[in-house]
């Protein structure tokens, strides 16, 4: 359990959000294109890293709007927030 | 050889006050090379390295653990056992699991303290009733036991529960299966372990894998904290950790490691002798040998390695719990801890072979992992000894998230796990 920086709301508990995975997975720009390689590796395969990761989150009970986040998975510590569409703030 | 354990043994190292038991296994250091490395000497992975001993004559192998053996999730679930799924893959592995339960303690010469006390799945809305029901069905076309009970049969299964129809979610009835139950998770690590050990397999702890070294397709060994060690066969069976392993050898995996809580209560006298779980609520009670109530809770539904979870997921469950069981509105809760839990997105595992020759994965068990020890031990075995899977985990390949041919038990099971 932790608190994190809504960067809309400000700082709320984690309780009103809701997690959405991996963040920067591209959407395929042509999927009548894709194999079923390339499908498997956008739907299901996910790098569910230890340590440093990029995710994105919904405050779901707050202003419902979705944004990314860094954090670290071994120990939940928030490094950044920032809005979608714009550049993550650290590497 | 190692003593057999009996009442006679029990009664002689009586009078030398059990301070001359044997080591139940060795501790010894990795030799240079092995047919066969198992990564994670959790119940699967012990399990899996006595089987590759018994079954398919791989004396030359060795089980690899980062803390100490049984530490991890082996240590942290909630021990519930049973096979009603849904699928027919799904019930063939995990009937195959509890077929070799009912007989572990014998083989093994260890009490793991199988319990076939039933387990309960509740339904509190129409939907569930139908759920359950078709569930029922499907569990006695593939010859698993299963009773769908209604309202009167459920409060006569287990009295303490509230069957009130004027609660936030009323009891409409539920199933049971009698052969299910609980055992004692420890115990089950260190059984496979010492029988394993007698075998001749090198359980290394405090031994935490830092790389796979691969020739092109092909891997030659893993670099650990106690050095290299070549071997032509890696069975990783890191349960949270899986990812983080993958991630050495260039592979990705899909999965998510999310931390799953339980909690138990202070030592009560035998009040539930059964296991009730609720999908709808997400509770679930049973109660120990010890006389703890031993509840399960859900997942967060972030990733996380820290072996912590929210406190907002327990509370949620324990509102169920006091809802469902007014009785236990003044017992205090003992202890709450997390674990990781490595989550497909079908809630079914992976045990597979893997593009990389001689790397082979036993994952995603997710939430429910506990129940399938012995069979996913034996079918893991069989995958690494023959480099085919066996008939019952041919289903569970990681291929599957290529073809579509996925093994949906999210909502299917009957509870989340």
């Amino acid at each position: 359990m932790f608190l994190i920086n809504c960067p809309f709301c400000g700082e709320r508990e984690q309780s009103e959000f809701k997690a959405g995975g991996e963040a920067h997975i591209v959407r395929p720009k042509q999927p009548t294109e894709l194999s079923d390689d390339e499908w498997a590796e956008y739907l299901f395969m996910r790098k569910n890293i230890k340590g440093v990761q990029f995710e994105r989150w919904n405050h779901v009970h707050g202003c419902r709007k979705w944004f990314n986040m860094v954090r670290d998975t071994s120990n939940d510590q928030i490094k950044a927030v920032y809005k979608m569409g714009e550049k993550p703030p650290v590497k | 050889m190692k003593n057999k354990y009996s009442i006679f043994s029990l009664i002689k190292n009586a009078f030398s006050y059990h301070e001359n038991w044997e080591k139940a296994w060795k501790d010894p250091e990795p030799k240079k090379e092995y047919d066969a490395v198992i990564v994670g000497g959790g119940g699967h992975g012990l399990a899996t390295a006595y089987y590759l001993a018994k079954k398919h004559n791989m004396k030359n192998i060795a089980v690899v653990e980062k803390g100490w053996i049984g530490g991890g999730n082996t240590g942290r679930n909630t021990t519930i056992i049973r096979s009603n799924y849904l699928w027919d893959a799904s019930a063939g592995l995990y009937d195959h699991a509890l077929k070799i339960w009912e007989g572990l303690s014998q083989e093994l010469n260890y009490n793991v303290m199988f319990s076939q006390r039933g387990v309960m799945n509740l339904a509190h809305n129409l939907q569930d009733v139908r759920d359950l029901k078709r569930r029922t069905h499907a569990n006695r076309l593939n010859g698993i036991d299963a009773v769908y009970l209604n309202t009167e049969e459920v409060k006569k299964f287990c009295p303490i529960i509230n069957t009130s129809q004027d609660i936030r979610y009323p009891v409409l009835g539920g199933t049971l299966q009698r052969r299910a139950g609980t055992a004692r998770h420890d115990a089950v690590a260190w059984g496979y372990a010492r029988g394993a050990d007698e075998m001749g397999v090198d359980i290394i702890q405090n031994c935490e894998v830092k790389g796979i070294k691969r020739n092109g397709d092909t891997v030659e060994g893993i670099e650990t904290t106690k050095g290299f060690i070549k071997t032509k066969k890696i069975g990783v069976v890191a349960a949270g950790h899986s990812s983080v392993i993958a991630n050495m050898a260039g592979l990705k995996l899909p999965l998510e490691s999310k931390p799953l809580q339980a909690l138990v209560s202070e030592p009560v006298k035998p009040i539930i002798d059964t296991v009730v779980m609720s999908n709808a609520v997400h509770a679930y009670v049973s109660q120990s040998d010890k006389g703890e109530l031993v509840i399960g809770a859900g997942t967060d539904d972030y990733v996380s390695y820290s072996q912590k979870g929210s406190h907002d997921i327990v509370e949620g469950t324990l509102n169920a719990i006091l809802e469902l069981y007014p009785i236990f509105s003044r017992i205090r809760m003992l202890r709450q801890w997390g674990g990781i839990v490595d989550i497909c997105p079908d809630a079914s595992p992976i045990i597979s072979k893997t593009s990389i020759k001689g790397l082979y994965f036993n994952c995603g068990w997710g939430t429910g992992g506990f129940k399938a020890t012995p069979g996913s031990g034996d079918l893991f075995a069989h995958t690494i000894a023959n480099d085919e899977p066996h008939k019952l985990n041919a289903a569970f390949n990681i291929n599957r998230f290529v073809s579509g041919d996925l093994v949906d038990e999210h909502g299917a099971a009957a509870v989340a796990h």
